[in-house]
């Protein structure tokens, strides 16, 4: 026996974490390096809702094994997702016992604030709640993606304000933000009838609807090969 | 909460075995029924199994075993070799019986786990050389989960244990882990290849799908087809575990847009598309959702009356009507009628027409209604870890429902302003920020945040990421104008004409084949 665990191991050392959910995602004995792991994501500012998923289903399955900030990490991480559905998918693993902590009641207003659309009283939280949120790299830009992401659902354009509102960039940090973006993702700046500047969104099919007509049916190459057989 | 959720509230423990139950006593039509059963499995006549297995056990079990158990193994194995596999198929069947007809002790609980573990065993070293129906290996993998689940909800119901069963409980920690329960799934898909299967299948290096799983070449199909609906039993588990995502993700290599050896039984095709429904409603992939379930409930509608006498009749109605439901919710959420087919829409407006129209009004009345269909229609959450031992013993078997039914009607909570919104979008095609603001009774912020929330709680993003829009009414907004366009789902013609040629096809094989035979 011992022999045998003696050869095993170095293979299992050249797995990573992934490989490791992927070919065994039911294994109470990789817990630890699933721990390791969001704690790497947190600092290469990487993300991997699988493995993440993986731990808490661990967690849910011996829950005396739980380390709570690691799960408050994984919930932070899992904001930063957005818009994927990553948060709700989390809490619907964790018991509800765990969630009345003080630290993860704020994190479910953040989570809450972001899901309607509500950026001003985010940020305001979220100042309040530096301690959780600093604590992992990229959170601020994450966020203003995914405020960047919703607006440019919703808008041909949009003024000034209401952006900065939703990405909590003001004056001069603001213009730069805008610069940038005109740069690298095609925004333009428009001056609107004396009331101050219109920011132009990219086109796509969710602001320019009359985009979408022709996408819709599209049937995938494998199923036309399907029927090849029969029409050969 | 509401009331309409039962948890397996079988009388507790009511014994089983009457007075006048002999284990020992096999009569003559049991003794008849195993020796045949065991020849037409050595003879690999799936066609004699099958009817046996579907009609003679049935009608046995109605005519000799209403109140009792069948014969206990040890009595009958004499007439059948004694052979080890025959005997664990007879007593899977054998507590398969007794957890429809009664609450199982304890210990019958063990033994089942202990029968499963060596029947699995066997199958996956590979030593089984049978060829068994689909009806029966779907019932084993859908047995397998329900009595894990099962299980679960007994455990947690500390009050009423014994000094005994706790004890017992305490000692018998591997029993339905969750752990073995996951593995054994996991390594029947491993172990069957079927992945790579269907994979290859797809290039026509293979043939699954198009034989129903059976080997006409004198392999088993047993090792195969496990490993094909353990994937569904896989989604079955997540989603009782609340894990919507891996559920999904477990069920990928079935191309469920087409028939397949799923939709083979009945049971398995209404249990796959039950949890990848309600799976996709809890990620709020809202037409995804509708779009199954408008089909399958098509489907029962169109065949219901072919299943009158089946064992899984029942059962099959329960689902109907639950899935009625999960469809209501989605289109409360997501009012895409226009992938409601007439027959499912008239009757879902039978079953929820007016339920559905106070759903709207987002008032305490409607979010009970949301509470309601959502408990009578959601899978038995279970809480997959031991309780502690220790006293004071306290009930958790409610507590994995009661957080999923708080965080669902959360996400119901932050979708309550946009009925509203659409209700006037729906009349203009452009209207100022400011005047929508004033007929809405809010502020332009709030009306911002509202038409923010519309869009971002009406665009579902897949496991890859790719975002795709789920609104009926959908708008853009121009500085402070909003543009209202009404985008008509596609009618997917592409889908429907391919399907319509393979069918033919399917039609004209059966047809050249029934000449060959003449």
């Amino acid at each position: 026996m011992g022999r045998e665990r003696e050869t095993q191991k170095p293979q299992q050392v050249s797995y990573t974490v992934e490989q490791m959910v992927a070919v065994n995602p039911y294994n109470p004995d990789i817990l630890p390096e699933l721990e390791n792991y969001v704690n790497e994501q947190v600092s290469s500012q990487t993300y991997s809702l699988d493995a993440n998923l993986c731990l808490l289903r661990h967690y849910q399955f011996e829950p005396e094994r739980m380390s709570t900030q690691i799960v408050a990490r994984i919930l932070v991480k899992a904001l930063m997702a957005m818009p994927a559905p990553d948060f709700s998918l989390c809490l619907f693993l964790i018991p509800e016992r765990v969630q009345m902590e003080e630290q993860f009641k704020t994190l479910i207003v953040l989570s809450h604030y972001l899901e309607t659309g509500r950026f001003r009283q985010f940020w305001d939280e979220a100042a309040k709640s530096r301690h959780i949120v600093e604590a992992v790299p990229g959170f601020e830009q994450a966020i203003q993606a995914y405020a960047v992401h919703v607006l440019s659902l919703s808008y041909q354009k949009v003024p000034r304000p209401v952006l900065a509102e939703a990405i909590n960039i003001e004056g001069l940090s603001l213009d730069k933000f805008l610069e940038h973006h005109e740069a690298n993702s095609g925004w333009i700046l428009e001056k609107s009838h004396g009331r101050g500047q219109l920011i132009v969104m990219p086109s796509n099919e969710f602001n320019h609807p009359e985009l979408k007509k022709n996408a819709a049916d599209n049937i995938p190459l494998e199923h036309i090969t399907r029927i090849f057989p029969i029409l050969g | 909460m509401a009331t309409g959720y039962d948890y397996d509230d079988a009388p507790a423990e009511t014994s089983s075995q009457d007075a006048g139950y002999d284990p020992n006593f096999v009569p003559d039509s049991v003794k008849s029924f195993v020796v045949h059963l065991y020849r037409h499995i050595r003879e690999k006549n799936v066609y004699e199994i099958h009817q046996m297995y579907e009609t003679s056990f049935q009608s046995l079990s109605e005519r000799l075993f209403k109140e009792t158990p069948w014969p206990s193994v040890d009595a009958v194995s004499h007439y059948v070799d004694k052979d080890h596999v025959f005997c664990l198929l007879y007593r899977e069947m054998w507590f398969r019986h007794l957890y429809a007809r009664s609450s199982p002790t304890l210990k019958q609980r063990i033994d089942s786990w202990d029968n499963y573990c060596s029947l699995f065993q066997v199958v996956l070293h590979g030593v089984v050389n049978m060829q068994l129906p689909n009806q029966w290996l779907w019932d084993m993998v859908d047995e397998f989960v329900y009595q894990f689940q099962s299980f679960c909800q007994y455990r947690a119901k500390m009050k009423n244990k014994t000094a005994e069963e706790i004890a017992l409980l305490g000692q018998s920690e591997q029993t339905w882990n969750v752990y073995g329960v996951l593995n054994f799934l996991q390594a029947l898909v491993e172990k069957s290849m079927i992945i790579q299967i269907l994979e290859q299948e797809k290039e026509g290096l293979e043939q699954f799908t198009a034989t129903d799983g059976y080997d006409y070449n004198g392999g088993s199909n047993v090792l195969k087809v496990l490993g094909y609906f353990s994937m569904v039993g896989l989604l079955r588990v997540h989603c009782l575990l609340g894990d919507y995502h891996t559920g999904l993700k477990c069920l990928l290599p079935i191309d469920i847009s087409q028939s397949g050896v799923y939709t083979s039984v009945i049971g398995s095709h209404i249990t796959t598309i039950y949890h990848y429904g309600f799976a996709n409603l809890m990620l709020r992939r809202y037409v995804d959702a509708i779009r199954e379930f408008n089909k399958i409930l098509l489907y029962i509608f169109k065949t219901k009356q072919y299943h009158q006498k089946s064992p899984q009749y029942e059962q099959i109605l329960k689902k109907n009507e639950q899935m009625y439901a999960l469809l209501a919710i989605c289109l409360s959420l997501c009012p895409q009628v226009k992938l409601v087919e007439e027959t499912v829409n008239t009757q879902l407006r039978e079953k929820y027409g007016e339920k559905m129209i106070r759903m709207q009004r987002y008032d305490d009345e409607a979010f009970a209604i949301y509470d309601e269909l959502f408990s009578y229609a959601c899978p038995k959450f279970i809480t997959p870890s031991a309780p502690s031992f220790e006293e004071p013993l306290v009930n958790y078997n409610q507590d994995a429902y009661r957080l999923q039914l708080k965080l669902f009607l959360y996400e119901v909570k932050q979708q309550q302003l946009l009925s509203g919104v659409r209700t006037f979008l729906k009349v203009y095609s452009t209207i100022s920020l400011g005047k929508l603001a004033s007929y809405m009774e809010v502020d332009e912020p709030t009306l911002r945040t509202i038409l923010m929330t519309y869009k971002h709680k009406t665009h579902a993003v897949d496991s890859e990421g790719k975002i795709s829009s789920n609104a009926d009414l959908d708008f853009y907004i121009n500085d402070d104008m909003i543009h209202v366009v009404d985008s008509k789902p596609v009618k997917r013609y592409g889908d429907y004409f391919l399907r319509q040629i393979m069918k033919f096809e399917g039609v004209i094989n059966d047809m050249d084949r029934v000449k060959l035979v003449d």
